[in-house]
């Protein structure tokens, strides 16, 4: 009995240091995989412009996963400028992060879609003078990536990629995956489509270019966060989707460019009806946010996107995160710095930074007007 | 517990007693209303946790617009608002029970073989690895299982669509990989082995020398002692060790979430990746829900809560039914 109880001691004492272990290993398993981080935030400190004004203390913020590596990069570049400031962003997930903000536990939120009527409502109480607005911060291309062995240049268009992931076209050689790849030789593979298991905002933008881009085709609530369609595979999280298509032969997915080029997967290139395919990347999706118009009144810049755009190079699945801050009545503590750190992101210095990580920089026409707004933030 | 009343000591002296129970020192009664205390305070707090459980599960359900007991859709955020647990407890219940009938035989004989079979050099070090196996956290099983064994079970996955395809639960529709609840039911049956064998084995090792040796001397071979003296004797330890375990497997999460490939259908070929469980649910869906998304998903842990109230009430009711012929009577 004696031996038996000491035994069980070394084996939670053991029990404990593989679980301290596994906390040690997980600590740094967040989706940060934009290899060149480091590189990139050197480039910038080095000539660094940031103003700080008499920013200082703890700006505290929280939301979108999307949008989680541009602000590692930015937080990782202010805090170095200014000394006295400490921004923590916790990627909760967008729902999360305006639900903390309305409760007025954050300065600013992270969002992938921008409030809703009654979310604004619900900001006028911690707002008190003011409410909350949307200014669009980062971009970013949602690729389709795909693991076909021998086909390295995929051309799809909305309607045919409607249908791919609505299960209504079943196998890579179906003809109308072929009459877009003439002279490519597609195998008979079933396709898996794969699709995110949680809600997500990048979910919710592809719904919303398939029902705009492909309306016959596409049925389903354009607005809905989880996936709507019947059939296909999921998986958890861009990673996981990532992961899933590249490990699975004949699989299509979704997820942001970065996880794309991480893990080396192609993408398709889309027939929007532009004279060439359009590639994701960063400046096709710089291209087609500049098509975007201001929906917003006032100071908010929420922004319907044009998801239909056939302009040359312009990439059309795409996802803009918006940071929302009260227009007026911000917390007076916090207001310099949050006023600093935007300004920050939105200059032209904050924005080049992004397409290392995988994001497209705001176009010029948006990203002026978000700087008019910023300042006059109170 | 018979035995212990055969105990060659003394009655208390009488004395002792008597003078034992008018006179409550201060000590005694500080303790009295500390455990009291502390007694009525759980429950309170239980309570509590409850009400408030049960009050956002009553604000969100009031509001569904779909049956949310028999709604196969997910989606509070939706306008109007629909969702339902059917998808889920089906997911959750066909997983665990796929875990459980893998896991108590092998527990079972890995517990027999620990206390009874092998050499000691080896049952120390042996139950050891299997206490450790228990440590590892549930998300690292789930890793292990989405890069690991779901690439290995597409072959196990293949063989039994193809020669036991008749079984129609076997059966599989389409190619994809091994991300199914069947999957999920030997992750399940891997995370809670060690915890049954563990308690098992404890049992295993209480039954009185006396029993076996009495089997040995009447010239039983071992298994027949095993099987007249030490399963009788740990039947209900048995049970309660797969209690424990079932418990476990109906409430993973995480490695469910990143094994399984959830759809909201229900489906009875196992081997087709669909299907959901209350936990992994939850876990997916919390991030990006609203206040009111939340609210359902709180309603859908309730349920949970009810059913593993229910399974562990029947696995009371029936150790309770089986003591009185059990071996610890005998």
């Amino acid at each position: 009995m004696k031996l038996q109880r000491k035994n069980g001691l070394r084996a939670t004492a053991l029990g404990a240091l593989a679980v301290s272990g596994a906390l040690v290993l997980t600590a740094c398993g967040s989706d940060d995989n934009t290899g060149g981080a480091g590189s990139a935030g050197e480039k910038t400190t080095a000539a660094s412009n940031i103003t700080c004004d008499d920013a200082k203390g703890q700006l505290l913020a929280a939301g979108s996963t999307a949008q989680k590596n541009a602000m590692d990069l930015w937080v990782k570049n202010f805090q170095a400028a200014c000394s006295g400031v400490e921004v923590n962003y916790q990627a909760i997930g967008s729902g999360g992060g305006i639900t903390k903000f309305t409760q007025g536990q954050v300065a600013f939120a992270g969002s992938d879609s921008a409030l809703k009527p009654e979310e604004v409502e619900e900001s006028k109480k911690v707002c008190k003078t003011g409410q909350g607005i949307n200014l669009p911060m980062v971009g970013g291309p949602v690729a389709i990536g795909y693991n076909l062995s021998g086909v390295d240049n995929l051309i799809l268009d909305a309607p045919t990629l409607a249908k791919i992931f609505d299960t209504k076209i079943k196998k890579w050689n179906d003809p109308a995956i072929a009459k877009l790849n003439p002279g490519v030789s597609l195998p008979g593979t079933t396709i898996q489509a794969f699709h995110r298991s949680d809600e997500s905002g990048t979910t919710q933008n592809l719904h919303k270019y398939l029902s705009e881009a492909a309306p016959a085709e596409w049925k389903h609530d354009p607005k809905s966060k989880s996936w709507e369609a019947p059939g296909g595979q999921a998986a958890s999280g861009s990673s996981g989707v990532a992961s899933s298509v590249k490990g699975t032969e004949g699989a299509i997915g979704y997820f942001e460019l970065s996880y794309a080029t991480a893990q080396k997967i192609s993408t398709v290139k889309l027939d929007t009806g532009a004279s060439a395919p359009v590639e994701a990347t960063t400046e096709n999706a710089s291209k087609a946010i500049a098509a975007a118009k201001v929906k917003g009144t006032g100071n908010d810049l929420a922004l319907s996107l044009d998801y239909k755009t056939q302009a040359d190079g312009a990439y059309p699945i795409i996802l803009v995160t918006y940071e929302i801050a009260c227009d007026k009545g911000n917390k007076a503590e916090t207001l310099p710095a949050l006023k600093a750190f935007l300004n920050y992101t939105v200059s032209d210095e904050g924005q080049k930074v992004l397409s290392d990580a995988g994001y497209a920089p705001l176009p010029t026409e948006i990203a002026a007007k978000v700087r008019e707004i910023v300042p006059t933030l109170s | 517990m018979a035995t212990t009343t055969q105990t060659d000591a003394p009655p208390p002296p009488g004395p002792a007693a008597a003078a034992a129970k008018p006179k409550a020192r201060p000590g005694d009664r500080v303790f009295l209303g500390l455990s009291r205390g502390s007694g009525i305070a759980l429950l309170m707090i239980m309570a509590a946790i409850a009400g408030f459980l049960s009050y956002r599960a009553f604000l969100a359900i009031s509001k569904d617009q779909g049956n949310f007991l028999t709604t196969f859709e997910w989606n509070p955020a939706g306008d109007p608002p629909v969702f339902g647990i059917a998808v889920l407890a089906f997911g959750t219940i066909v997983s665990s029970v796929i875990a459980m009938a893998i896991a108590v035989p092998v527990a079972v004989g890995i517990a027999l073989f620990i206390s009874h079979y092998a050499p000691r050099k080896l049952a120390a070090p042996l139950a050891y690895i299997v206490d450790l196996l228990a440590a590892v956290p549930s998300i690292i099983y789930g890793l292990w299982g989405a890069i690991f064994l779901v690439p290995y079970l597409d072959g196990l996955n293949q063989w039994l669509d193809e020669y036991m395809g008749w079984t129609y639960i076997f059966d599989k529709a389409g190619d994809g990989p091994a991300r199914n609840l069947f999957t999920v039911g030997i992750l399940l049956a891997i995370m809670i082995l060690p915890i049954i064998t563990n308690v098992t084995r404890e049992v295993f090792l209480q039954v009185p020398k006396m029993h076996e040796e009495a089997a040995l001397a009447l010239g039983a071979t071992r298994w027949e002692v095993i099987r007249m003296s030490v399963l009788p004797f740990g039947r209900s330890g048995i049970i309660s060790a797969s209690m424990l375990g079932l418990g476990r497997a109906l409430g993973e999460t995480m490695a469910v979430a990143v094994v399984l490939s959830p759809s909201f259908l229900i489906s009875g070929h196992l081997l087709d990746p669909g299907g959901g469980t209350f936990a992994q649910n939850i876990a997916s869906k919390f991030n990006e829900a609203n206040e009111f998304g939340r609210d359902a998903l709180i309603a859908s842990g309730l349920v949970l809560f009810v059913i593993t109230l229910l399974v562990n009430g029947a696995a009371r009711w029936i150790i309770a039914r089986r003591k009185e012929y059990s071996g610890a009577n005998a």
